[in-house]
């Protein structure tokens, strides 16, 4: 497939490695923030092939698994409404809230709905004008331009059975708050289509003031490995910066386009994140141009009171702080037909890749 | 949800395009691109293409790297 067979050629991959393998002399820590970054780190076996001196972590960029227990609760409660349909991308369906889950709801007979984008709820939406559609918006700002656009889509529309119920979250607030948690961190490897739309700048305080290295990449191998290079010199040399090797897609400034649309249907808003508690400005509410879209304060609901899992350290593991191995849950009651815990329902979790390709 | 692949655009109408991404054919939003055309490589998220992909650059790239990887064989 073009844009994907070349980025992992094997010559370019063994130089790579030899070059980084040649300027990695101290010890560095560096954390990609991105399930796309994760899933392709373990599918290529990438940790394997470096040398000792980088260690990898994956950190919050897991939408499904960012996503507080809360969230779960208050959509599964939507889902038991009268005349109501709950679409979702499909991850989310199998993720544990404090009783049930989508799926276990869908299978007693609530109307819960699988998509690939929002635009298949807005085409439901019209098709079915008597049911109240709530999407279940979660991702980062790779995701929320989509949903974004559907909003002004059904406003423009007049839809009035189409509604979004927000969690989506903004990456800076929970990279920053890692390091200023004291996450050993020495570089973030940037996630790749988050960037594409917000562009670069977003992560100039991280070497500015943090003195981490900050560089964008693609999804292959190449890439990667190039990113991996590219940190190991920054930090070698004592210069971090931000720097974009995923160059064929991420411009410096981002979609402008898509930053538009974002900032007219959504304003920030503190939110709630798993592990890492509330963040501010963190989420993305919808704006009181578009409330009338907005789940949260159009449709009223119960929720059961929330139980937190035992035993599951998904919070942790979403902070770089452990790993999936050292949760004793993990493999032995925990596994991808049967998970206790979001990192290990989405294809994108750390546990889920833990278990795929550990 | 995060980890999109490159689909080739096939045709364009109003606000919607038809591209094909490793034999699907499927609509999507070009909301965010509005200088696409058809031939263009695009990068979709839920729906929605988010960038075109920059032909030259990917090629600089791999040029850039490939070069490097000859240089450095013995
Ligand atoms: S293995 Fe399962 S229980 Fe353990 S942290 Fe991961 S998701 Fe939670």
């Amino acid at each position: 497939m073009k844009y994907v067979d070349e980025f992992r050629d094997k010559q370019i991959v063994d130089t790579l490695l030899a070059q980084i393998r040649k300027y990695s002399q101290k010890n560095i820590r560096l954390m990609e923030v991105c399930g796309g970054h994760t899933m392709s780190i373990h599918r290529f076996g990438i940790p394997s092939l470096l040398p000792e001196t980088v260690t990898l972590l994956s950190g919050p960029g897991c939408p499904v698994c960012v996503t507080d227990q809360s969230y779960i609760d208050r959509a599964v409660a939507y889902s038991k409404l009268q005349d109501v349909v709950v679409a979702t991308f499909g991850d989310l369906v199998r993720v544990p809230g404090s009783t049930s889950t989508l799926a276990k709801e869908k299978a007693r007979g609530a109307d819960v709905r699988m998509v690939y984008s929002p635009n298949d709820v807005l085409r439901m939406a019209k098709q079915e004008p008597h049911k109240r559609f709530i999407f279940l918006g979660i991702g980062f700002e790779t995701t929320s331009p989509a949903i974004a656009a559907s909003v002004k889509r059904a406003k423009a529309e007049n839809l009035t059975n189409y509604f979004v119920y927000s969690a989506h979250k903004l990456m800076p607030p929970a990279m920053t708050a890692l390091i200023t948690e004291g996450i050993k961190i020495d570089g973030y490897i940037c996630p790749g289509h988050v960037s594409v739309i917000t562009g670069s700048s977003i992560y100039n305080d991280f070497p500015e003031k943090y003195g981490v290295s900050a560089v964008i990449s693609g999804f292959e191998p190449v890439d990667l490995l190039q990113s991996i290079l590219m940190s190991v010199v920054q930090l070698a040399e004592n210069m971090p910066k931000v720097e974009i090797q995923y160059t064929r897609v991420v411009q410096p400034q981002g979609n402008l386009e898509a930053q538009a649309v974002l900032k007219e249907v959504f304003t920030p808003r503190d939110d709630l994140w798993r592990g890492l508690g509330i963040l501010p400005a963190s989420g993305l509410a919808l704006s009181t141009k578009y409330e009338n879209y907005d789940a949260q304060k159009m449709i009223e609901v119960q929720v059961e009171p929330l139980k937190v899992q035992k035993g599951c350290i998904c919070g942790e593991i979403l902070k770089g702080l452990r790993t999936p191995i050292e949760c004793t849950l993990f493999k032995k009651v925990c596994n991808p037909s049967n998970p206790v815990g979001a990192c290990m329902v989405s294809n994108e979790g750390a546990c889920a890749a833990f278990y795929k390709y550990g | 949800m995060c980890l999109s692949i490159p689909a080739k655009v096939i045709s364009l109408e109003g606000n919607n395009a038809i591209v094909d991404a490793a034999g699907n054919q499927c609509e999507i939003g070009i909301d965010f691109v509005p200088e696409l055309k058809i031939g263009d490589f695009v990068m979709i998220h839920s729906g929605y293409a988010i960038a075109i992909i920059d032909e030259k650059e990917a090629q600089e790239t791999l040029t850039l790297l490939r070069e490097f990887a000859q240089s450095q064989l013995p």
